[in-house]
């Protein structure tokens, strides 16, 4: 993987950090000059794997610590990375399921996966019950000042 | 963030700033408050000062449809934006609840009629 540029960051699972993990991964792509939309989705995106770690991995705790590794790859490809050492998932299968939520009396809705899917243009999670989660991302962005973008 | 407007047949609830899972919470109770104390018909969430959602706002919106549903009440989104409109589409939750746009009221002042207005 030829990485262009990389910005890795570590924070506590606390659900202040929400907003500012998604917004520097946003601020690291700023630099492709993307559409709004394609930047709203990439924030999305985020918002759904890193509140994934908060709630589920740590189980809201706020103990324990959610890594984010974002990459500029060639061609204008985001890569983005979200890893907890939480409590990890044992079907992943059923966790991506749509409107699948183990805790639904959260009011969760079951839909982070889904949101990472249709917003990006490839997802993959890997995970050991016990040991975490990793999610990857990688969503190509078009230049918003390109007129063959098509925005 | 939310701003609560009780009216006698209607509750109104001006979202404002990031809805995501830290703010969501704090939104939910207030909303489920004030619905509690007058089951009012109808109850609107109006998203015109919501800077960004993702799911958590989903859960929201299909926690207080079934609050509404319980005691036969009706469910209305005002005013999402693009972003949110996006979120709503992929989930499927447009159809829980009625979606108005450029319904201009305040927290303060009294709306005029919704100009737009689309199920989808
Ligand atoms: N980082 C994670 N660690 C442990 N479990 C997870 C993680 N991410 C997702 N899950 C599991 O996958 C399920 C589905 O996730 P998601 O689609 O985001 O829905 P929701 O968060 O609304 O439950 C979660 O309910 C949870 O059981
Ligand atoms: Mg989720």
């Amino acid at each position: 993987m030829n990485t262009l540029n990389e910005l890795k960051c570590t924070f506590p699972a606390r659900s202040e950090n929400e907003s500012f993990a998604r917004t520097m991964v946003c601020a690291f792509a700023a630099q492709l000059d993307p559409t709004v939309e394609q930047l709203a989705d990439l924030r999305t995106a985020v918002s759904e794997a890193v509140t994934n770690c908060i709630v589920h991995a740590y189980r809201n705790t706020g103990i324990g610590s959610i890594t984010v590794t974002v990459r500029l790859l060639p061609d204008s490809v985001i890569y983005v990375r979200i890893a907890d050492r939480g409590c990890g998932i044992a079907d992943i299968e059923q966790a991506m399921t749509p409107l699948y939520s183990s805790a639904p009396a959260e009011e969760r809705a079951g839909l982070g996966f889904t949101v990472m899917q249709s917003f990006t243009d490839q997802l993959t999670v890997t995970s050991r019950p016990e040991r975490g989660t990793t999610v990857t991302m990688r969503k190509k962005l078009l230049n918003g000042t390109d007129p063959e973008a098509g925005c | 963030m939310v701003e609560l407007r009780q009216e006698p047949q209607k509750l109104t609830a001006f979202l404002s700033g990031e809805l995501d899972h830290h703010h969501a919470k704090e939104i939910r109770e207030q909303i489920d408050f004030a619905v509690r104390e007058q089951f009012p018909p109808v109850v609107v969430l109006d998203f015109g000062h919501v800077t960004f959602m993702d799911s958590s706002g989903i859960g929201l919106i299909m926690g207080r449809s079934r609050l509404t549903e319980e005691y036969g009440g009706r469910l209305e989104i005002h005013n999402p934006s693009q972003q949110i409109r996006k979120v709503l589409r992929i989930s499927g939750a447009d159809r829980l609840a009625v979606i108005r746009s450029r319904v201009t009221e305040t927290p303060q002042q009294e709306g005029k009629e919704p100009e737009h207005e689309y199920a989808q």
